[in-house]
């Protein structure tokens, strides 16, 4: 009875001020509701969905956003898109060193002690596609593109406002009477209305590889599983881990509650 | 330790390690202390706070390996460093930052505790002190480990706690310059709080073991708050608590997988996922969820200083609870009236947390705010107004209330209530 009480009150407790959620909602219209594979304590990615998403971002959003804390190799850990069980060292991992050698990064010559551009290998990180803020805020109306490697992290709704942003924008027009600046586009899922970017997808944008029809809907979808991805690489292993966990304490903490039973049965308390 | 030892040294090596250190019995006696029998689950967060304590200290030594505390670095040492690319470094900074929470969780638990039993009356004064001390050592270690990971909330929430203690007088701004090592918050503030999030949970464990100490000179308190009288009333911590609180210590963990392996970020803010940036201030800066309670204090009171003190009073009114509460009964389960007020105060802290969750001109219920004699009540600055007055009038009320209130009659010994029928005395 106790047990229960107290176990009810530190939930009450966490939910009272932890999740009490975001402070009062600003202007921001909430992120569309979308259905996820990796949702729920068994979710996983779909890794053909994520091939198809590194295809967008490849092709779409890497001209402008920097992906910085992710390296090649990455892309072919477990839970990642290009994941072969073939090569449990992802370095060795054909499609991710032709991936790293489709990409050139900087480096300095051993011998001359120049600067130069070499194709990247599988141990390199993503290299950006401006060479610091100031090129890129130049670039793009004097906003910066964000480093997308944690974005689903960094913007509440995650995944979901990845999608709305880029699958709505452009589509939908601005409310009667909004002005909407030159060089600044309509996204009402962005507090404040207007955002910089220019509505990235079109239909047909990319050509997926396993013949997936490009709907800018897909094309929205997948991108925001592969940013899913991009920001929560171990989520496949974390919830994998905790299922081992769980299973483990819920065991352990009935042989003490056996214990407990035991030790007190004849001791009046 | 105050009960008479029992320990017989049973080995040659055992009696001459007893007449050089007597570790060994100083151990045997921690676990034959005698223990009131009739302690129930709210008493297990001791046990739980040193589980959290020693989870924190492990996790963070591994964390600290990794970390690299400077300005340029330190977002990518954790967020690519540990998150990605050392192994299981997933697992243990999950474990760390929400063991903070969890900390706070059992601490919040344990100070209610302590209150509703009036386990801070007399003898028991200096234990409660040292908790008192132990739970401001906490909030300065969570705020500055907050600071470590360098994402915008880190950067952002130094900077409006620092500058708070500008607004003392006199003393305010020297110690902001200390605490910044420049003229804002910069690398070298950032390499103070490292060393002292380092620092302050040694502190910490060193104040646990006086509150430790403290607590085993009288013994403990009860749910009836009746002294002990006599060996019937107790049994032998080991092994009657060692179990029962690590049967508790086994739900708690329970709650604590299910945040660290399927809710990692559920209690942290979406804004220290972008990297510190001293140029954009995020639309709401807002503390961890164990701070909300005192920054809406802080903010129910327009002039900042005022505000200050108000929140360091919020902390102080703890420390003189044992010379506030006039009330002879310890236990506020012989309290009914003290019982209400103190239900009462518990939601007050709830709502001034909620409030702090909040902007300060937010509605409350989405209701337009109505004016009265000049004064937008319906808005979240009043409500933690409200709040906060209830909040510091409840320690009055304890004042006012134990010299004229009637307590329901107390037990003879603490062990009258358990017992229906009399049981043979303990097998202990
Ligand atoms: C032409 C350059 C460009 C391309 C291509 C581009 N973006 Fe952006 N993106 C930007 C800029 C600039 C911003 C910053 C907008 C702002 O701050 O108003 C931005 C911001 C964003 C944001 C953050 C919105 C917020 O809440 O701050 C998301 C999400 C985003 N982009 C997703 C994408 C995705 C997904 C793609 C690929 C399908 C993509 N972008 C392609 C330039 C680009
Ligand atoms: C009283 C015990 C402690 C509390 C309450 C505490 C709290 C915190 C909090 C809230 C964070 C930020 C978590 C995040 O958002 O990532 C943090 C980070 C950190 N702590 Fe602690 N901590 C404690 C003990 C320690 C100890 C003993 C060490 C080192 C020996 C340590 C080392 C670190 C490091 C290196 C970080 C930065 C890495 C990270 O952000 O995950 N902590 N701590």
């Amino acid at each position: 009875m106790f047990n229960k009480t107290v176990c009810l009150a530190a939930f009450a407790f966490i939910g009272a001020f932890g999740l009490a959620g975001p402070a009062a909602a600003d202007d921001a219209m909430a992120p569309m509701d979308v259905h996820w594979s990796f949702e729920g304590p068994f979710g996983h990615y779909d890794q053909e969905q994520l091939q198809r998403g590194y295809k967008v971002y490849r092709e779409v959003c890497s001209s402008c956003h920097a992906m910085n804390q992710i390296a090649f190799r990455n892309l072919g850990d477990p839970g990642a898109p290009f994941y072969d069980p073939k090569y449990p060292n992802s370095n060795d991992n054909p499609k991710v060193k032709a991936i790293a050698a489709d990409y050139k990064v900087s480096d300095v010559d051993g011998d001359s002690g120049d600067v130069i551009k070499r194709p990247a290998t599988s141990a390199d990180y993503f290299p950006s596609p401006y060479a610091n803020n100031a090129a890129a805020a130049n670039a793009n109306g004097g906003a910066v593109p964000p480093d997308m490697s944690l974005l689903v992290k960094a913007r509440e709704g995650g995944a979901a406002y990845i999608y709305s942003v880029v699958a709505k924008d452009g589509v939908m027009t601005p409310p009667h009477g909004m002005i909407v600046p030159a060089g600044r586009y309509y996204d009402p899922y962005k507090s404040g209305g207007v955002i910089a970017m220019p509505p990235p997808l079109v239909a047909g944008k990319v050509t997926y590889d396993d013949k997936t029809p490009a709907s800018v809907d897909q094309e929205a979808r997948d991108v925001s599983a592969f940013l899913q991805w991009a920001a929560d690489p171990k989520m496949e292993e974390r919830k994998q881990t905790g299922l081992a966990v769980m299973i483990f304490l819920i065991v352990f903490t009935g042989l003490l509650y056996a214990s407990y039973r035991k030790i007190w049965s004849d001791v009046g308390h | 330790m105050s009960h008479p030892s029992t320990y017989e040294p049973k080995t040659g090596i055992e009696r001459w390690l007893d007449s050089r250190l007597p570790i060994v019995r100083f151990g045997a006696d921690l676990m034959s202390y005698p223990t009131p029998r009739n302690l129930n689950y709210w008493y297990t967060f001791g046990g739980i706070l040193s589980f959290c304590l020693a989870v924190q200290i492990i996790t963070g030594i591994v964390l600290a390996m990794h970390y690299d505390a400077s300005g340029a670095g330190a977002f990518m040492s954790v967020e690519r460093g540990i998150m990605r690319d050392v192994n299981y470094g997933w697992l243990i900074r999950g474990v760390h930052a929400n063991g903070a929470s969890m900390f706070f969780v059992a601490v919040y638990l344990h100070i209610m505790r302590g209150i509703y039993y009036g386990s801070y009356k007399a003898p028991r004064e200096v234990l409660w002190l040292l908790g008192c001390v132990i739970y401001v050592l906490m909030m300065a270690t969570a705020f500055m480990g907050y600071v470590l990971p360098w994402g915008q909330m880190s950067f952002w929430g130094a900077k409006v706690i620092t500058n708070l203690i500008g607004a003392l007088p006199l003393v305010g701004k020297p110690i902001t310059t200390l605490l910044w090592g420049g003229f804002s918050v910069d690398d070298p503030t950032l390499n103070r709080f490292f060393s002292l999030h380092y620092l302050l949970p040694f502190v910490i464990a060193a104040v646990v073991a006086l509150h430790i100490w403290a607590l085993h000179v009288p013994g403990n308190n009860n749910p009836t708050g009746v002294n002990v009288k006599s060996d019937n009333d107790t049994v032998a911590f080991h092994p009657f608590y060692t179990v029962k609180d690590g049967f508790a210590i086994g739900l708690f963990m329970i709650m604590f997988a299910v945040f660290v392996f399927y809710l990692p970020d559920a209690l942290g803010k979406a804004d220290n996922a972008i990297p510190a940036n001293p140029l954009v201030t995020p639309a709401h800066i807002v503390p961890e969820w164990y701070l909300l309670p005192f920054y809406a204090i802080l903010r129910a009171i327009p002039d900042k200083l005022l505000g200050v003190l108000a929140l360091a009073g919020s902390i102080g009114m703890l420390f003189a609870l044992p010379w506030l509460d006039t009330s002879k009964v310890k236990s506020m389960r012989y309290r009914p009236t003290a019982r209400l007020y103190f239900f009462i105060w518990i939601a007050a802290t709830c709502v001034l947390g909620w409030c702090g969750s909040q902007e300060p001109d937010g509605k409350l219920f989405g209701i337009e705010s109505f004016n009265f004699i000049d004064y937008p009540i319906m808005s979240v600055t009043w409500a933690s107004r409200i709040a906060a007055l209830y909040y510091f009038s409840f320690f009055g009320i304890m004042l006012f209330l134990g010299l004229s209130e009637t307590p329901l009659p107390v037990p003879d010994s603490l062990y009258t209530p358990v017992l229906k029928t009399p049981v043979a005395a303990p097998a202990e």
